[in-house]
C-alpha cells in the first residue's frame, strides 16, 4: 500500500497535503493525531470514499494504481467509527452482505459467516439472528469487525473503531485486534487519536498534524526519539527546555541560556551558537534534596508546587527557580499509606537527569 | 401562591404528558366523533323529502350501492387513487432522495416542495384548466412550434383528473420519504460500498428497505385523501369522470339525499380501512423493524 504525493482539499481547506507513505503487507499501521489532522481523510482516500485532488498524486495497493477505482473495486474492507451496521438486517445477514455482493455460493457463505463470527468471539447460534439494535456497543463492534473480515480483504481499515466502548472492553479488544492482525496476515490501517492505543497496537505509527505526516516510526522511536515538540507533546508528556550550544567537552555539549545550564550528548549538526530545543520525559527526571550528590549531570534548582496522586505513579509539579517554568516529574508510587512521598508544596529541591535522556528536537518548540 | 399552583400544574403535565392530548381530543370529539355518529344514524334512516331524514330504519342506502352504476364509480375511484399513489411514488421517491443527499440546496428544495400550499388548492386546479384545455398553453405552444396540428384533448379526460390528483398530492409523498431518507446515515451507504455493493445493489438492499416506513406513510397520505377527493375530478374530469367524492358531495348538495351521502361516505371509509390493513400487513415485518431501528 502506498501514497505518492496525495493531497485532498475540501473547499478552501487542505485536509491532506502531499502525503507520501508506504505500508508493507501485514503491518499494523496507525495514523495518529488530534481531531482535524487529516487522519480520517487519509483513511477514506485509501478506501476510495474520497477522491484525491487531481494534482498528480496516486494511491497504490499491491503495486497497482487504484486512484480511479471505486471502493467496491478495491481489495479492502473497513470498520467504521460508529459501526455503520445495516439496521434492518440480522447479525448474520450483516456479516453475509459482502459475500452476497461477491456472489459467494450459499453453503460457503453460511460457513464463512459462522467461522468469522466465531473468530470475533460471537456465538453464531446465539447472535446470528439478533438485530443490531439488540446488541451492546462491544457486540456491535465485533459484528462490524466480522462483516469487514469475512470478505478476506488484503487491507483492513479501522476508523477509531474502539472510540465508543468502555475502557476495560477497549483494552481487551485492542489485544484481540493485535492477535487478528498477526494470525490473519492482513494489513491493518488504524486511525486513532488515542496515543496509548497507537503505542499498544502498532508496528509503526504515523503522527499527523494539519494534513501532514510529522513523523513515522515504531512506537519506541516515536516515544523515545520525537523529532518535534508536537510529537513529544502529543505522545505522552514532555518538559521542554531551550538554549544555545556553548561548548563541547568529553562528548557532551553544554547548553546555556534562559539563566540555566544543562548538557546533552554530542551529535552531528550542533556547533557553537546553535539554538537547541530539548524534551525530557517526566519519568526520566528525578527529584533530589538540594545538597545531595548525584551522578546525574543535569541539575536544576526548583520549588515543589504540587504533588498529584495518579494511582500507579505520582507526579511532582515543580517550578524552576531560574526561569519560573513548570516541570513535571513522574515518581513511582511506593504506597502513600505505608511509605509516603517526602515532598510537599513549597519544598526547595533539585531536578536531576542524565544528559542522554534529553531528546533533541529537530524542529522548534511551538 | 398562584405561582406555586401554576408550577404544580406544569409539573403534573410534564410528569403525565398524556394530559396534553385533552384539548385536541376534545376538539375531535366535538367536530369528528359526534358528527360521525350522526352520520351513522342518518345512513340507516329513510330520506326526508326536502333533505334531512325521517324517523325509521332502512338498509336501502347501502343496498343501493350494489347497483353497477355505483360499483363502477367505486371501482374507478379506487383505481384512480391507486394510480395516483403509484405515480406519486415514482415521481416523488427520486425527488426525496435527491433532496435528502443535497447539502447546500436542501432547505431551498424543501421550500419548493411545499410552495404550492401557499396558494389556494382551488385556484391551482383552475389554473390547470387553462394549461390543459384545447386552446390552453400546452396545446397552443405545441401547435405553434409545429409538433401537432390538432389540439390534443386533455381536459375532461381521466388523464386530466390523474394530473390534477398527482399534482395535488405529490408533496405528501415526497415529505415522509424525505424524512426517512434523511435519517439514513451516509456511513451505512459507504459501508455497503466498501463491502462491494454497486449503486444498484446499494439502492435495492439498503436504501429502499430503510426508507420503507416513509414509503408506507407517503402512500397512505396520498391514497386515502385521493380516494375522497372531488375537486380535481369535478373541475378537470367533467361529469364523465365522477368519483365517489363527487357522489357524496352531490348527495349532500344538489340531490338532497343525506342518508345516501352518509352511506357512500361509510363505504369509502370501509374501503380505506380494508386497503390500509392489507397494505400494512403485507409489509409489516420490514416496516416495524425498520421503524424500531430508526427510533
Amino acid at each position: 500500500m502506498e501514497f505518492r504525493g496525495v493531497s485532498k482539499t475540501f473547499g478552501n481547506t487542505r485536509a491532506v497535503t502531499s502525503l507520501s507513505l508506504q505500508i508493507p503487507p501485514g503491518e499494523f499501521f496507525s495514523l495518529l493525531g488530534p481531531s482535524g489532522c487529516g487522519k480520517t481523510t487519509t483513511l477514506r482516500l485509501l478506501a476510495g470514499l474520497e477522491e484525491p485532488d487531481r494534482d498528480g498524486g496516486a494511491i497504490f495497493i499491491d503495486g497497482v494504481p487504484v486512484t480511479d477505482r471505486r471502493p467496491y473495486e478495491r481489495d479492502l474492507s473497513m470498520v467504521f467509527q460508529h459501526y455503520a451496521l445495516f439496521p434492518h438486517l440480522s447479525v448474520a445477514r450483516n456479516v453475509a452482505f459482502g459475500l452476497e455482493q461477491r456472489s459467494v455460493p450459499a453453503a460457503e457463505r453460511v460457513r464463512r459467516v459462522r467461522d468469522t463470527l466465531a473468530l470475533v468471539r460471537l456465538d453464531p447460534g446465539q447472535f446470528g439472528n439478533r438485530m443490531p439494535s439488540e446488541l451492546s456497543g462491544g457486540q456491535r463492534q465485533r459484528v462490524a469487525l466480522a462483516r469487514a473480515l469475512v470478505i478476506k480483504p488484503s487491507i483492513l481499515l479501522l476508523d477509531e473503531p474502539l472510540g465508543a466502548i468502555d475502557l476495560k472492553l477497549r483494552k481487551q479488544m485492542q489485544l484481540e485486534l493485535k492477535a487478528l492482525n498477526r494470525t490473519l496476515g492482513i494489513t491493518f490501517v488504524y486511525v486513532t487519536h488515542d496515543q496509548e492505543e497507537a503505542l499498544t497496537l502498532s508496528d509503526r505509527i504515523a503522527v499527523m498534524d494539519q494534513g501532514r505526516v510529522i513523523q513515522i516510526g515504531a512506537p519506541a522511536e516515536i516515544y523515545e526519539c520525537p523529532r518535534s515538540a508536537f510529537v513529544a507533546e502529543f505522545i505522552g508528556e514532555s518538559n521542554f527546555l531551550s538554549g544555545i550550544a556553548r561548548e563541547e567537552r568529553d562528548g557532551l555539549w553544554t547548553i546555556g541560556g534562559n539563566e540555566l545550564e544543562f548538557q546533552i550528548p554530542a551529535q552531528p549538526g550542533i556547533g557553537t551558537g546553535s539554538p537547541i530545543n530539548v524534551a525530557v520525559r517526566p519519568e526520566w527526571l528525578r527529584v533530589c534534596p538540594p545538597g545531595q550528590a548525584s551522578h546525574e549531570a543535569n541539575r536544576i534548582p526548583a520549588t515543589v508546587r504540587e504533588v498529584v496522586y495518579l494511582g500507579e505513579t505520582l507526579q511532582v509539579v515543580a517550578e524552576v527557580t531560574a526561569t519560573r517554568q513548570t516541570m513535571r516529574v513522574t515518581v513511582p508510587n511506593e504506597g502513600q499509606l505505608k511509605n509516603p512521598i517526602v515532598w510537599n508544596p513549597g519544598d526547595e529541591v533539585v531536578l536531576t537527569w542524565l544528559p542522554g535522556d534529553c531528546q533533541v528536537l529537530q524542529e522548534g518548540v511551538s | 401562591m398562584k405561582d406555586v399552583r401554576k408550577q404544580r400544574l406544569l409539573a403534573r403535565i410534564v410528569s403525565k404528558p398524556t394530559t396534553l392530548l385533552a384539548p385536541a381530543g376534545f376538539w375531535l370529539l366535538l367536530f369528528f366523533i359526534i358528527p360521525l355518529g350522526v352520520m351513522v344514524v342518518y345512513s340507516f334512516m329513510p330520506r326526508g323529502i326536502y333533505g334531512g331524514v325521517e324517523p325509521g330504519f332502512t338498509l336501502e342506502h347501502y343496498l343501493r350501492f350494489l347497483d353497477p352504476l355505483y360499483l363502477t364509480i367505486l371501482l374507478r375511484t379506487v383505481l384512480m387513487a391507486a394510480g395516483c399513489t403509484a405515480v406519486c411514488l415514482l415521481l416523488g421517491y427520486p425527488v426525496a432522495f435527491a433532496i435528502s443527499r443535497a447539502r447546500r440546496w436542501k432547505h431551498i428544495l424543501l421550500l419548493l416542495v411545499i410552495m404550492p400550499f401557499w396558494t389556494s388548492f382551488l385556484v391551482r386546479t383552475f389554473a390547470m384548466i387553462f394549461l390543459m384545455r384545447d386552446t390552453g398553453l400546452i396545446n397552443t405552444t405545441l401547435m405553434r412550434i409545429g409538433v401537432i396540428t390538432e389540439p390534443i384533448v386533455m381536459l375532461y379526460t381521466p388523464f386530466a383528473v390523474m394530473v390534477g390528483l398527482v399534482y395535488t398530492f405529490l408533496p405528501f409523498m415526497i415529505l415522509p420519504i424525505y424524512a426517512s431518507l434523511e435519517r439514513l446515515p451516509n456511513s451505512i451507504l459507504e459501508a455497503a460500498e466498501v463491502l462491494g455493493a454497486k449503486p444498484a445493489a446499494r439502492f435495492r438492499r439498503i436504501i429502499l428497505p430503510l426508507s420503507g416506513p416513509g414509503v408506507v406513510a407517503g402512500s397512505l397520505l396520498v391514497f386515502v385523501p385521493a380516494l375522497g377527493s372531488f375537486i380535481p375530478s369535478d373541475l378537470l374530469g367533467g361529469a364523465k369522470q365522477m368519483l365517489i367524492g363527487n357522489l357524496v358531495q352531490n348527495q349532500f348538495g344538489a340531490a338532497r339525499n343525506w342518508p345516501f351521502g352518509s352511506a357512500a361516505s361509510f363505504v369509502v371509509m370501509g374501503v380505506v380501512l380494508i386497503g390500509v390493513l392489507v397494505y400494512l400487513r403485507s409489509g409489516r415485518g420490514e416496516v416495524t423493524t425498520a421503524l424500531q431501528d430508526a427510533g
